[in-house]
């Protein structure tokens, strides 16, 4: 585990704690905030200031149940302030237990219903190619259990066979897919043709160190292991 | 003459070689037609291989990168099999592009009921915002879909292997006969049958290739100048796809409508050509003909 932690996460519990009454997704919430953090305090090159500029880092939140950590992250790095979140579900508020992108600016795609982050990830990678864009990353998180989903299935055969290299998935496993993925959900993504890791989605340098896997000619899936979901 | 789709293939890639924010997305429907074109422009034109929901969620995730997406398969693939990509990634994304289907209700006719969409214009219709053509002639296929390139609509354009012999490339309702004793209005492929089936009767005749959004301005104007308030609308898809909207546009006043389409009563189960559709459907020149002349008491 890191031994030094940035500024800024230890924010995260109590901002999340303010956000109260989606607690069917609590776990769900608390599975993906190191991933989060590391995503938005290191890897992504996408700040408030650059939400609209064609060559930032796009993130594309997939698994949209649960998104107080995602809201904490983005209260943290500027792109929303925390007098929000208490509030964060009224019907005067932007901030819903799933996020809508047309609320929130810097918000890349409205989510909720599964298997649809990573199939529209592959088009604005495709997309981002054609215009000869080819610094900005693309990267766009699951679950193992929304890994169900049939439509990701589609999307992992396609990216690889296409080359995809500025695509990343990152799939938080929290052992909560119905009938599990034996042999590991890496495997799935390596048969296709990706560059995998698999790490601890609570170790913020091995999560650093795998986001920066070199993958110059492949789209790059990172396997983030927590805690089963109880 | 082309036909419809090969029409609509030749204009993409003239487009594609125009426009360098145009991206073609197949699941290998098409495909064969557009390797050319794929060999030019090998970013713009993406073959997922028979993946529809994947299909449709690409053209979504190529609109949120800037790009005018060209989304193509038959309709019962397109529309059906990929809908909630359609709603959630194009409608609720809030992105644009332009889904173009070939098939339509019953085109192949020998292929059964998974190559038959009757529903897609339904289906469409349940979201806000779309636009919703339906040309009848290769060339009002071609105008439409060059039409659909600017912007970032969201656009259906349904083509079709049934024609009308000429064009008409008005927009909206166009007047086509005036007559007195009722409106009848007809959906892109359905307009020379109607012609031949309203012949020698006294009523107005329109015509449109853009059904949504629903000319309910030009519907009133032909139902006021006709005298009659008795509206038959014949629609190339779920019969009854367009009655709210008439409904709507005639609220104020006292009116009859008998929609005619593919029947909701039943699936029916035949193959053979497009003329033994026609007929179970009672879309055949005769059956309109005679639905339009019981209906206004002929």
């Amino acid at each position: 585990m890191t031994t030094f932690i940035r500024p800024g996460y230890d924010e995260l519990p109590r901002l999340i704690s303010v956000m109260t009454g989606d607690d069917k997704h609590r776990a769900a919430s608390e599975s993906t905030v190191d991933v989060l953090w590391v995503l938005y305090d290191r890897v992504l090159n996408i700040t408030p200031e650059s939400i609209r500029d064609p060559d930032r880092d796009r993130f594309l939140l997939s698994k949209g149940h649960g998104p107080s950590a995602f809201y904490a992250v983005l209260t943290v790095k500027g792109f929303l302030s925390e007098s929000e979140l208490p509030t964060w579900s009224d019907a005067a508020s932007r901030l819903g237990h799933h996020p809508d992108r047309k609320r929130i600016p810097g918000v890349e795609i409205s989510s909720g219903s599964l298997g649809h982050g990573l199939p529209i990830a592959i088009g604005t990678a495709l997309g981002l190619r054609a215009r000869r864009r080819l610094e900005p990353k693309v990267v766009t998180l699951v679950g193992d259990a929304e890994l169900d989903e049939g439509s990701n299935h589609e999307a992992i055969v396609v990216a690889a066979r296409l080359g995809l290299a500025n695509l990343t998935t990152v799939v938080i496993d929290n052992s909560s897919a119905r009938y599990g993925w034996p042999g590991g959900i890496a495997q799935r993504f390596e048969l296709e043709g990706w560059a995998t890791r698999t790490v601890s989605g609570r170790d913020h340098e091995a999560l650093y160190d795998a986001f920066t896997t070199p993958h110059p000619d492949r789209p790059l899936a990172v396997v983030a292991v927590v805690e089963p979901k109880g | 003459m082309p036909t419809m789709r090969e029409t609509f293939l030749s204009t993409t890639a003239e487009i594609l070689d125009a426009d360098p924010d145009v991206a073609v997305v197949l699941a290998v429907i098409s495909a064969a037609q557009l390797a050319d074109a794929a060999k030019r422009h090998p970013d713009r034109v993406i073959d997922v291989g028979i993946r529809e929901q994947l299909l449709v969620s690409t053209g979504a995730g190529l609109a949120l990168a800037g790009l005018r997406p060209i989304v193509h398969t038959f309709p019962s693939f397109l529309v059906e099999r990929g809908f909630e990509q359609i709603k959630l990634d194009f409608s609720h994304q809030d992105v644009g592009g332009v889904l173009v289907s070939y098939g339509a209700s019953y085109d192949m006719t020998t292929a059964g009921r998974t190559h038959q969409a009757p529903g897609d214009v339904a289906l469409i219709d349940s979201l806000p915002g779309w636009t919703v053509h339906v040309p009848g002639h290769p060339d009002e296929a071609r105008r439409l879909l060059l039409e659909s390139i600017p912007g970032d609509g969201r656009v259906y354009l349904r083509l079709s292997a049934q024609e009308n012999a000429s064009s008409h490339l008005g927009v909206g309702f166009q007047r086509l006969r005036q007559g007195s004793r009722g409106v009848v209005a007809a959906v892109g492929p359905m307009l020379d049958r109607v012609l031949a089936a309203t012949e020698g009767l006294d009523v107005t005749v329109l015509y449109a290739s853009t059904i949504r959004p629903f000319d309910a301005a030009g519907l009133r104007a032909a139902v006021t100048s006709t005298g009659v308030a008795d509206v038959v609308l014949v629609e190339p898809y779920l019969a009854g796809t367009s009655a709210h909207w008439v409904a709507e546009a005639l609220s104020d006043m006292p009116h009859r409508l008998r929609s005619l389409g593919i029947r909701r009563d039943t699936e029916v189960r035949i193959y053979g050509e497009i003329a033994d559709h026609d007929l179970a459907h009672g879309l055949d020149a005769g059956s309109i003909a005679l639905s339009v002349k019981e209906f206004l008491g002929e």
